[in-house]
């Protein structure tokens, strides 16, 4: 290679240079994904090891205690399933209200803009200063007290710009010629998108709302603001009751200094985790499915 | 049918409406506490006292220790998260094999999707121990800690929306530096970076807004000593972990205790509801540029 | 003479006399009666001064080369250009004597007696049979089950589908071929019996065959519609249609019956135009 008529010593002992700085840089970027990977798993492993121990049938459906190897989480898994169905009732409906009439109505005038510049805004919103407004307006002052309706309807709040961008963005990918073929058969504007962009969103939509509620599942500091106490020692047996959730629980676990309890805390953390498995499975296979049933 | 389209109209634009009403909401509860707590305390002994022990016998109201506190946690996760996570977006955008791709992005979002009660667990029994056998200084309660899972938690978010930018930045610059001899290296860094600088400016405006108001790593891992420290070994306490520390006590409705957790909760959403205007405005910006 | 230069010049005159070759000399009923019809997008003029006479039973091709405003024509018809925000109307345009965008028209009842077939084919994913059903249910013209059936039979046979798709009515209507789903289009757009069918390029993306069947459909549905159909197809324009209309730059400059287009336009530009010296 030396000596070719391209390039002299300098300008390839340059390109040499080069190279390799070019190679460094892909290693370097290499080891930080390998990091971020590292961490993921170790954060998995660690709580794999202190927890799995404890996780079994009676830890499942088992009460708080105030001895760490008799405590369960029921009272925390039901309350959070039933915080989490309420949220969805609450927040989807109008998620999808919203962004349709963002998407298929509004005429791109200022209100539009407003409504969307404040909808971007909201989702980046802090979580514990929704906590804040729901201990304001629906503990205090609508007289919900610390119930579960008065949790759900915070959480449902905070997720539903999440839902709202999501059901946009499903909406924008149903083709225009969709909605004018149906138009040119006569239909009305409300007729074209019940019949038929919303069934051809749908996937989209629902894909979009089991994120936004598995992210909701996990949130544990507007709850706590709101003032879901860490306590409570049963299941949820309505709206109107008292309530506990897993984050919550887990917090409550991981504070004390015992490691028994930390260890409740690492099983709790488990089947947390297990819950936002099976839903982002769930999510994945809805867009799956239909996906290759549309195409 | 056609009777009901405008009923249905109306009804769909209340429903976008809520999300104003939302707002309208958090900045009238705010409000209300905030000026009723001023009216008991002075404002400037508020943001400028140095001393935050307002559940003391004899209590003193100034801020600034947990703002430190906010600012040091948020700083520690930015260090670990910016120079992460802008490195892998360019890597996953200008070098890696669409295989790695395909795999590295939903182990990104995985890290996203985890609660974050979970990294608080990490943080308090994984991280500061793991840290301990470096730093023999370090206390069971610090800031250096959750501010290194912070910024693992943050990553997916600096390194995504990063990515976003940079594939928005047209192949015609990248083709013009090839063409001109240079290597994917300075090709990625002098032309690439540069022409998405508004992007990725936005989007590590918007992790350290999420970073501040984090919750939950801090309220487990990082203590509940407000202090006005530069330590980041010691035990301090941020806003947000102020605010879980007051929920989780039985303070009664109406007393100054109480009010304090809404000027605390003011001064955070107006932090970061002006760090989050200012990365939709590069945003905003930054798409207009390229389209 | 074909130099754009001249062709300008040429259409200076023409927008002066315009009206002389605005309607070809016969004396037959009018289904469709366009007056002095201006159209804009925002700022932007698409349309200038069009009137024209379109006759019942016949087939009526507006042609002229890409971005002329013979498609945004063809939607003002139907009123589809009212579902893109910032278009204005001016004129008028009589159906049938009535002026659809006059005050306490219902632009949904339009579009009913209306249809209209897309240059891309845009089947709903449904199935067949709920495809041609669609239109009937929404406009309450459903009746019992086996009137819907019926009503769905008689419009794939219109279309000249039935026997193609008699045995899989509940099989996804994307699984059918290109051909097949424009047909498919077409029968839907009669399903809910309107009298005027408007085609926008019909067959622009499908193989000859499958044209040629389109055009042997078309041919069939004059004696029951009204027909207009757009097309940039000169040879497609002189085979099916009855009367032809030029468009061009937004304006229309000849419309007569298509045996004396094609042999002896009026218009140099014309001339030009079906001779392929542009387009």
């Amino acid at each position: 290679m030396t000596g070719t008529s391209l390039a002299d010593g300098g300008v390839q002992r340059a390109i040499a240079r080069r190279r390799f700085l070019d190679l460094a840089f892909q290693a370097l970027a290499l080891l930080i994904l390998i990091l971020a990977l590292g961490s993921l798993i170790a954060l998995i492993t660690d709580v794999w090891r202190d927890g799995f121990s404890r996780l079994s049938w009676d830890f499942l459906t088992g009460f708080p205690s105030r001895r760490a190897a008799n405590a369960g989480i029921w009272h925390a898994l039901s309350g959070s399933m039933l915080v989490i169905l309420v949220t969805g009732t609450l927040a989807v409906p109008i998620g999808v209200a919203s962004a349709i009439y963002l998407e298929e109505y509004s005429r791109r005038n200022l209100m539009a803009r407003i409504i969307e510049i404040n909808i971007t805004n909201l989702a980046a919103v802090p979580s514990i200063i929704y906590g804040l407004l729901g201990l304001g307006l629906f503990v205090r002052a609508m007289g919900m007290g610390r119930s579960v309706l008065a949790g759900a309807s915070t959480l449902a709040l905070l997720v539903l710009p999440v839902i709202i961008l999501s059901t946009r963005e499903a909406l924008r990918a149903v083709p225009p010629s969709i909605r004018e073929g149906s138009y040119a058969l006569g239909a009305t504007k409300w007729q074209t998108v019940w019949y038929q962009v919303l069934p051809i969103a749908l996937p989209g939509i629902l894909t979009g709302m089991i994120l936004a509620l598995s992210r909701a599942i996990g949130e544990t500091a507007p709850l706590i603001s709101i003032g879901a106490l860490t306590f409570v020692a049963f299941a949820p047996d309505g709206l109107w009751s008292p309530f506990t959730v897993l984050p919550i629980q887990i917090f409550n676990w991981v504070s004390r200094p015992q490691v028994e309890f930390q260890a409740n805390a690492a099983a709790g953390i488990l089947v947390l985790l297990a819950l936002l498995l099976t839903m982002n499975a769930a999510a994945i296979w809805l867009r799956d499915h239909y996906q290759k049933k549309l195409s | 049918m056609k009777r009901f389209e405008p009923l249905i109209e109306w009804a769909l634009l209340l429903c976008a409406l809520l999300s104003i009403g939302t707002t309208a909401g958090i900045i009238l509860v705010l409000t209300i506490e905030t000026f009723a707590f001023l009216r008991e305390v002075p404002v400037t002994d508020f943001l400028f006292g140095t001393n935050w022990t307002p559940l003391f016998a004899t209590p003193s109201f100034g801020v600034l220790p947990l703002v430190a506190g906010t600012v040091m946690v948020s700083a520690i996760a930015m260090a670990v998260a910016l120079p992460m996570g802008l490195l892998s977006a360019v890597y996953l955008s200008e070098y890696a094999p669409l295989g790695v791709r395909r795999m590295v992005k939903p182990i990104l979002e995985i890290l996203a999707g985890v609660p974050t009660v979970v990294y608080g667990y990490f943080a308090l029994l994984f991280v500061t121990p793991l840290l301990q056998q470096v730093l023999p200084g370090l206390a069971g309660f610090n800031a250096l800690s959750p501010g290194i899972v912070m910024g693992i938690m943050i990553l997916p978010l600096v390194s995504s929306l990063s990515e976003d930018a940079m594939q928005a930045v047209p192949r015609g610059l990248r083709e013009g530096a090839y063409a001109l001899g240079a290597t994917k290296m300075q090709t990625s860094l002098r032309v690439v970076l540069p022409a998405a600088f508004s992007g990725i400016t936005a989007a590590c405006i918007l992790a350290a807004s999420r970073a501040i108001g984090e919750t939950m790593i801090v309220a487990i891992a990082a203590g509940q000593q407000p202090r006005l420290t530069a330590n980041p070994l010691v035990p301090i306490e941020t806003m947000t972990a102020y605010i879980v520390q007051v929920s989780l006590g039985d303070t009664p409705q109406g007393t100054l205790e109480y009010r304090t957790i809404f000027a605390v909760g003011m001064l955070l959403f107006l932090g970061t509801f002006m760090l989050n205007l200012v990365s939709a405005w590069l945003r905003a910006r930054f798409r207009e540029e390229y389209s | 003479m074909s130099d754009p230069a001249t062709r300008l010049t040429a259409l200076g005159a023409l927008a002066s006399r315009s009206s002389q070759h605005q309607h070809p000399p016969v004396d037959r009923p009018v289904k469709i009666h366009a007056e002095s019809l201006n159209f804009s997008y925002g700022s932007t003029r698409a349309l200038t001064d069009i009137s024209i006479r379109i006759h019942p039973n016949v087939v009526t091709a507006f042609i002229g080369p890409s971005g002329c405003g013979k498609s945004t024509f063809l939607r003002t018809l139907n009123r589809m250009n009212d579902i893109i925000p910032g278009t204005r109307v001016e004129g008028k345009v009589l159906i049938d004597g009535t002026d659809i965008y006059g005050p306490g028209i219902d632009v949904v009842a339009l579009r009913r007696r209306v249809g209209m077939v897309f240059q891309k084919s845009n089947p709903f994913p449904k199935s067949i049979f709920d495809n041609i059903a669609y239109g009937l249910r929404i406009n309450g013209m459903a009746g019992t089950r086996s009137e819907l059936a019926e009503r769905v039979e008689e419009s794939l046979r219109q279309a000249a589908l039935w026997d193609e798709v008699k045995d899989r009515l509940q099989t996804s209507a994307l699984a059918m071929s290109g051909g097949q789903q424009q047909r498919l289009c077409i029968a839907r757009a009669l399903a809910v019996r309107p009298d005027i069918l408007l085609m926008d390029e019909p067959a622009s993306a499908l193989d000859p065959i499958a044209t040629q069947r389109i055009e042997e459909l078309v041919y069939d549905l004059k004696k029951t519609y009204t027909i207009v159909i757009v097309t940039h197809n000169m040879q497609q324009a002189a085979r099916v249609s009855d009367f032809t209309a030029f468009f061009w730059l937004g304006r229309l400059v000849e419309y007569d019956r298509t045996d004396k287009m094609f042999t002896a336009p009026a218009e140099k530009v014309t001339e030009d135009y079906v001779t392929g010296r542009f387009g």
